[in-house]
C-alpha cells in the first residue's frame, strides 16, 4: 500500500489526494494491459502495417519486394495490363473469385444457422446437469487439427471414399458421385469446420432465455412457428449474430478447405492470396487483395452496428 | 346459467417422473368452478396449486382424469387453442416489445382486425390504467406497472378463464393491497372466471368468492372464505388459514346441526361438526383464539389456566395461556376498554367457550 505517500496530499487536499490515487491505479492498469499490448502490437498491428506497405510496392522477381513506390498491385486487382503497349482492360477475374468467396461463406453461415439453431435448442433445452456434457461434445472437434480433419473429410467425401464405396456396395448408384472437387465440397468443408462457431453463441443465447415466455407466447394463442419467429429468434438474435460473425468471416478467408476439398480448380480469395506469396512471387499484390478483403469486412460489419443500432436491439 | 357451465376438474391426477421417483403433484383431485367466480387455489408450496394451474392452462397434461371447460373436455386441446390466458408469477412479458405490442400479442395471434386491435388495446391501457406508457418497454416499467401490463395482455384476448399464478407476490405490501383490490374490481368488471393461486390466506380470504385449499396433491376442503375461516374440517385447513387452538374432546352426541361435545374439563358445549362425523368417541377440536372470552369466574368454565404471556397490538391483545392440562391456549381480546389489561401474567383465569363456537375436525 501507498499509504505514506497518500497520507499528507489526502489531509492537505482531498482532490490532489484523488489524483494521485487515479494516477496509481492508471499505472497498475496500462502495466496489466503491457503484455496483450505487446502481442497485439507486434503479431497483429506490425504485420498489417508491413502488409499495407509492402501492396504499395513493386514485386522483386523471385519473391520479396522492391523499394519502388508503385499502386500496380490494386490496379491490378480490376484491370488487366497489355504486356506489349500497357493499355488497361478490365479483368473480372478477381472480382469474381472475390464474389465466390463471399457467396461460398454467405451459404455456409445460412447453412450453420440452419443446423446449427436446432442444435443449439436442443442443448439448451435439456436438463441443467446435461447441458456441459453437450457444450462438451461439441468442442471435441476442436481437439484435432484442421488440417487432419479435413483430410480425413477428403478420405468420405472422394471417389473412392466411404460414401461412394458405400452406396455402391449397396447398389445405389454404378459411377461414384462427383462430390470431392466442387463448390459443395467446399461449402461442406466450411460448415463442418465452423459449426461451433455457430452453435456455440446461439446455446448461450438461448440458455439465457426465460422459457416462461415460451410458455406465456402459447398462452396468447401463438402457434409453434409464431412463438419461433416472433419471441424465440428475436431473443437469440445476439446469439445468432455472433456467430454468424464468427462463421462468415473465417469462411471468407479460408484456405486449407478449399485447398483440399475444392483441389485448387475454383480459387477462394485465402487460396488467391497465399498463391502470390508462394508461386506467383507477387508479393504486392497478395498484400493488397488481404487488406481489401479485410476493408471488405471491417464493412459489412460496419454496416451491421449502424442497422442494429438504429432498430434497438435488446438487451442493448 | 347451465349446469354445465364453468371449469369442472374431474379426479385429475398428475405423476411427475416414473418409478421409484414418481412424484403424486396432483391425487385424483375433482372440482367444480363456476362461472363468475373469484376462486381461490390456497395451499403452502409444493401441493400441487400450480401444477393444477398449469393443467388448465394446458402446459401440462393430466395422467388422469379430465378438465371440461363448459361442458367440453380441453384435454386434447393444446395452450393456444383453449379459451383460457394466464398471468404468471414473473408476469413473462416479451422484453423485446412495447407494452402496447405487448398486449396486442394475442390478439394478433388469433387474427383480429388492426382498428379492432386499436380498440380494445385503448380498453385494456384504460381498465389497468396504464394510458400513456404503451410505447415503453417491461424494463422501463415498475413492478406493479409490469403486473398491470400482464393482466391487460391477458385479459385483452377476452378468454373464459383467466388463470393468476401468485401475480402478487413480487410487489411490495402497499402495491398488494392496491393489486388485490383493483383485480376484484376487474373480475368484477369483466365477469370472467378468475383463478387465482396463492400461498397467502389473508389474500385468499379478501379477494375470493370461493377458496380451495390444497395440501400434499389434494384438495382438503371446497368453500367460501367465511366457511373455511369459521367451519375448518380438517386439522391441516384450520392450521394454516389464520391462529387456532386444538382441542381433545369427546362427542356424545350429533344431528344435523351440530355435535355436543364434552372437553377434557368435563363440561360439554354444543360444536359445528362436518355432517360425516361419528356420534361418539374422540375428536380434535379447533377453536379461534377471538371466539373465547376470559373471565375470572373458575365455576363451570369450559376450561382453566393461568396467563403465561400478554402481548399488545393496538387493536387487540393476546393473552397465552396454559391450560391445566399443560397445554398452550391463545385468546384473542379487543381492547374495548383500551390500553388497560383486565388479566395479567400469573392469573387464574377461565376460558369460556360460547355454543358452536368449537369445530369438530375430521382427523
Amino acid at each position: 500500500m501507498a499509504a505514506p505517500a497518500l497520507k499528507t496530499p489526502i489531509a492537505d487536499n482531498p482532490a490532489a489526494g484523488e489524483q494521485t490515487v487515479a494516477r496509481a491505479q492508471a499505472a497498475t492498469r496500462s502495466l496489466l494491459l503491457a503484455p496483450a499490448m505487446l502481442i497485439i502490437g507486434v503479431f497483429g498491428i506490425l504485420p498489417l502495417f508491413i502488409a499495407l506497405v509492402y501492396s504499395f510496392l513493386e514485386p522483386d522477381t523471385y519473391g520479396g519486394v522492391r523499394w519502388v513506390f508503385s499502386t500496380e498491385a490494386y490496379v491490378q486487382l480490376l484491370f488487366e495490363r497489355d504486356i506489349f503497349d500497357d493499355t488497361l482492360t478490365f479483368n473480372s477475374a478477381y472480382l469474381e473469385i472475390f464474389w465466390r468467396s463471399f457467396l461460398l461463406a454467405a451459404y455456409s453461415t445460412v447453412a450453420c444457422l440452419v443446423i446449427g439453431f436446432p442444435a443449439a435448442y436442443f442443448m439448451a433445452t435439456r436438463p441443467e446437469r446435461q447441458r456441459d456434457l453437450w457444450v462438451f461434445l461439441i468442442t471435441i472437434p476442436f481437439w484435432t487439427n484442421l488440417l487432419i480433419r479435413t483430410f480425413s473429410m477428403q478420405l468420405i467425401i472422394r471417389d473412392q471414399g466411404v460414401i461412394n464405396i458405400g452406396l455402391m456396395n449397396l447398389g445405389l448408384i454404378d459411377q461414384p458421385l462427383a462430390i470431392i472437387y466442387t463448390d459443395f465440397a467446399v461449402g461442406l468443408g466450411l460448415i463442418y469446420s465452423f459449426l461451433p462457431f455457430m452453435v456455440l453463441p446461439v446455446y448461450a443465447a438461448l440458455e439465457r432465455l426465460d422459457f416462461r415466455l415460451v410458455e406465456a407466447g402459447f398462452d396468447l394463442y401463438a402457434s409453434r412457428a409464431q412463438v419461433l419467429r416472433r419471441i424465440i429468434i428475436p431473443l437469440a438474435k445476439p446469439g445468432i449474430v455472433a456467430g454468424s460473425i464468427l462463421v462468415f468471416i473465417p469462411s471468407l478467408g479460408a484456405w486449407i478447405t478449399p485447398e483440399l476439398l475444392g483441389g485448387g480448380k475454383e480459387l477462394m480469395i485465402g487460396n488467391m492470396i497465399w498463391l502470390q506469396f508462394g508461386s506467383s512471387r507477387n508479393w504486392p499484390f497478395g498484400s493488397a487483395a488481404a487488406l481489401v478483403l479485410m476493408a471488405m469486412v471491417l464493412l459489412a460489419l460496419l454496416v451491421y452496428a449502424r442497422s442494429a443500432g438504429r432498430s434497438g436491439a435488446p438487451d442493448g | 346459467m347451465s349446469e354445465n357451465s364453468g371449469i369442472d376438474v374431474r379426479g385429475v391426477t398428475k405423476i411427475f417422473g416414473s418409478g421409484a421417483e414418481a412424484v403424486h403433484a396432483l391425487d385424483r383431485v375433482s372440482l367444480a368452478i363456476r362461472e363468475n367466480e373469484f376462486f381461490t387455489l390456497l395451499g403452502p408450496s409444493g401441493c400441487g396449486k400450480t401444477t393444477l394451474l398449469r393443467l388448465i392452462a394446458g402446459f401440462e397434461q393430466a395422467s388422469e382424469g379430465d378438465i371440461r371447460l363448459d361442458g367440453e373436455g380441453l384435454t386434447h386441446l393444446p395452450p393456444h387453442q383453449r379459451p383460457v390466458n394466464t398471468v404468471f408469477q414473473s408476469y413473462a412479458l416479451f422484453p423485446h416489445m412495447t407494452v402496447a405490442e405487448n398486449i396486442a400479442f394475442g390478439l394478433e395471434m388469433q387474427g383480429v382486425t388492426k382498428p379492432e386491435i386499436k380498440d380494445r388495446l385503448e380498453a385494456m391501457l384504460a381498465l389497468v390504467q396504464l394510458s400513456g406508457l404503451e410505447q415503453r418497454r417491461p424494463a422501463q416499467l415498475s413492478g406493479g406497472q409490469q403486473q398491470r401490463v400482464a393482466l391487460a395482455r391477458a385479459l385483452a384476448n377476452r378468454p373464459k378463464v383467466l388463470l393468476l399464478d401468485e401475480p402478487l407476490s413480487a410487489l411490495d405490501l402497499k402495491l398488494r393491497k392496491e393489486m388485490q383490490i383493483e383485480l376484484k374490481r376487474i373480475q368484477h368488471e369483466t365477469g370472467i372466471i378468475f383463478v387465482f393461486v396463492t400461498h397467502d390466506q389473508g389474500e385468499a380470504l379478501t379477494m375470493s368468492d370461493r377458496i380451495a385449499v390444497m395440501s400434499a396433491g389434494q384438495v382438503l376442503q371446497v368453500g367460501s372464505p367465511t366457511e373455511i375461516y369459521e367451519h375448518p374440517t380438517s386439522h391441516f385447513v384450520a392450521d394454516f388459514i389464520g391462529e387456532t387452538n386444538f382441542l381433545q374432546g369427546e362427542v356424545v352426541a350429533h344431528d344435523t346441526t351440530g355435535a355436543t361435545v364434552r372437553l377434557s374439563s368435563g363440561a360439554t358445549r354444543q360444536a359445528s361438526a362436518p355432517p360425516d362425523t361419528a356420534s361418539s368417541g374422540k375428536v380434535s377440536l379447533a377453536i379461534r383464539p377471538e371466539r373465547v372470552t376470559l373471565t375470572r369466574n373458575r365455576e363451570a368454565a369450559a376450561l382453566g389456566g393461568r396467563v403465561e404471556n400478554v402481548v399488545y397490538f393496538g387493536t387487540d391483545t393476546n393473552y397465552h395461556i396454559v391450560l391445566g392440562d399443560g397445554r398452550g391456549f391463545l385468546a384473542r381480546l379487543q381492547n374495548h376498554q383500551g390500553a388497560e389489561s383486565p388479566f395479567a401474567v400469573g392469573d387464574e383465569v377461565a376460558v369460556e367457550i360460547a355454543d358452536h363456537a368449537l369445530q369438530v375436525l375430521r382427523d
